[in-house]
């Protein structure tokens, strides 16, 4: 189901545990396993958890728990938005609605092309970087004016 | 965004220059100079912590608590594994410093950790990285790796008995994770739901083992504490309140971004260096120490000099350090508003108190907001406010109600007008 690349990836996580201790790499395995396939489905859940010997149920919770696991398929490219206050005060929610309005969705939609997904995020940590929006959970951009945007939403292919 | 500093964590860093968060940049700065002078004139493990409790050094998470006095709790005779925890999940809705730390000096971070685990006798550590900063974990475990390769971790560092070993753990996106017992049950690859203290970690931590778990921020200061003295760190600042601090500023400020500055400057110092308010809008009010701390209005904060006991005395706290600063464009009702939403976003659901209060402030404030306000609502507050706070596992709950109290407090006509004439009292603008 997964690559020999993103195994060996897990491998690594693994391996930063003690030996009776791989339950605490499944955060890990889970996100190498998101980023390879797009999104965790359940037999994508249960394949990590078989992988790392812990109950498929333990590996469920864990996705089910934490906001960036994504448990339905996503657009290509997912845009995470944070509107949190410290960012609405730095043009966050402004961001967030010249988004909406570019790709023509709302929160939580997906456009029709299946290439972006918006979604609204809660605070990422980089609040003196406003706005800010996250792709596809890892890579963070920062001063999101309407042009950053344009040009953000055109390299996006 | 560049740090502006006058402090020992950033000292000499040139956050414009890609390269210098590299080994070689920080032993440049003099890095690594305190753990060569630990392990080769054998300073004992008392000694180390006496310096950093000679330091005044307190907890740049958000409580406060005396570092020094924290690794003293650690049972240095255990006899089977400790663990020694690093807490960068930085969630807190307008902390944003202990990302500047990973970004642009994270040897600073690794040395001090090196340092706290040859105080405390721990040989394996773990830091735990908020889940949306990626990047900045993967630049982490660069710095690791190069540490690793300089002989600074592993076995017998620089040529010692001493062994200590450091990994990266990356979260992915629960603010209750900066909870530190949810951040253990996390680590252990579970649902990051706080555990019931006591016991406290000192003594059934990570994997049921002692653990000891500090801030970023806290542990990056510690080099500057032993290589030039904990009776340096603590003049840089006041008593009580030793060192310089980061604090974040966001909001409507010219220059938002992360200032180091001597605990005790005052905060209108702090809102020139910031740049001043944008626009040269009016002060409105200013929340001080991250969205948990009680808001205050802006003639009481110009009247604050940013320290843990002056912010106190004002009846807020410092919390983190995150200065979220608003205009006179700011209706109180919208913003609480956002912040009553965050909260029950990220409530774990463990506690009935909190999973349905957070809730019911969330949808109240909702309400108020959109001119659909009862009379009795701001009682309502209250009284959902009083079942919640101290009433459960965790201060999340009470997290979300200090806001909504200090807001109700300090600008109650707001939330009247709101609810007797169904709009804002100001012209609402975010920004």
């Amino acid at each position: 189901m997964l690559s020999p690349d993103a195994l060996k990836q897990i491998d690594r996580e693994v391996a930063k545990y003690p030996a009776d201790q791989a339950r605490s790499a499944v955060m890990g395995a889970l996100r190498i396993a998101q980023t390879e396939l797009g999104w965790l489905s359940t037999e994508t859940i249960e394949f990590v958890a078989n992988y790392l010997g812990i109950p498929p149920v333990a590996a469920y919770e864990v996705a089910t728990f934490y906001n960036m696991y994504d448990l339905k398929p996503v657009g290509k490219y997912k845009i995470t938005v944070c509107t949190n206050l410290p960012c609405a005060l730095g043009g966050g929610v402004d961001c967030a609605d010249y988004l909406k309005h570019k790709l023509g969705i709302g929160f939580g939609e997906t456009t029709p092309d299946g290439k972006f997904t918006l979604v609204e995020g809660e605070c990422m940590g980089a609040c003196g970087d406003a706005p800010v929006l996250l792709v596809n959970n890892h890579s963070m951009c920062s001063f999101m004016s309407h042009e950053a945007i344009d040009k953000k939403l055109a390299e996006l292919k | 965004m560049a740090v502006f500093t006058q402090g020992v964590i950033f000292e000499g860093v040139d956050t414009s220059d890609p390269n210098c968060w590299t080994l070689d940049a920080y032993v440049k700065r003099g890095g690594y100079e305190a753990l060569k002078r630990i392990l080769q004139q054998g300073i004992s493990q008392d000694d180390v912590i006496a310096e950093v409790k000679g330091s005044s050094l307190r907890g740049r998470g958000g409580a406060g608590f005396p570092t020094g006095l924290k690794w003293s709790f650690m049972p240095r005779n255990f006899p089977g594994d400790k663990y020694l925890v690093c807490n960068t999940d930085e969630g807190e809705p307008g902390t944003f410093k202990d990302r500047d730390i990973l970004r642009f000096n994270p040897h600073s971070l690794i040395e001090g950790m090196i340092i706290a685990g040859y105080a405390m006798g721990v040989k394996r550590a773990y830091n735990y990285i908020h889940g949306e900063i990626f990047e900045d974990y993967v630049l982490f475990e660069r710095a690791l790796d190069e540490a690793r390769a300089a002989g600074f971790l592993g076995e017998n560092i620089l040529g010692t008995s001493f062994t200590f070993d450091l990994f990266a753990h990356h979260g992915y996106g629960a603010y209750i994770c900066g909870e530190e017992t949810a951040l253990l049950e996390s680590l252990e690859g579970k649902k990051g739901q706080p555990r019931f203290k006591p016991p406290f970690p000192a003594s059934f931590g990570l994997y049921g083992k002692p653990t000891t778990i500090n801030n970023t921020e806290s542990f990056a200061s510690v080099p500057f504490i032993i290589r030039d003295g904990g009776q340096k760190f603590l003049e840089a600042g006041k008593p009580n309140n030793g060192g310089t601090k980061l604090f974040s500023v966001s909001g409507h400020v010219n220059r938002p971004g992360n200032y180091e500055i001597p605990l005790g400057t005052p905060f209108s110092v702090l809102l020139e260096m910031a740049g001043g308010m944008k626009n040269g809008k009016k002060l409105k009010a200013v929340i001080p120490g991250g969205s948990s701390a009680p808001v205050l209005p802006g003639d009481i904060m110009m009247d604050c000099t940013m320290d843990y006991d002056s912010i106190s005395k004002a009846g807020s706290m410092l919390g983190s350090g995150a200065v979220i600063v608003m205009n006179e464009d700011i209706c109180m009702v919208k913003a609480l508003e956002r912040l009553a939403y965050f909260y029950h976003e990220e409530s774990c659901g463990q506690c009935t108190p909190c999973r349905e209060g957070t809730g019911w402030l969330y949808r109240v404030i909702h309400r108020i907001e959109h001119g659909q306000g009862r009379p009795d609502d701001l009682d309502l507050l209250t009284s959902v406010g009083n079942n919640m706070a101290g009433r459960t596992i965790c201060a999340l709950a009470d997290a979300a109600v200090f806001p909504v109290r200090s807001f109700t407090k300090h600008f109650r006509h707001e939330f009247e007008y709101h609810i007797e004439h169904k709009k804002c009292l100001v012209e609402h603008k975010w920004c």
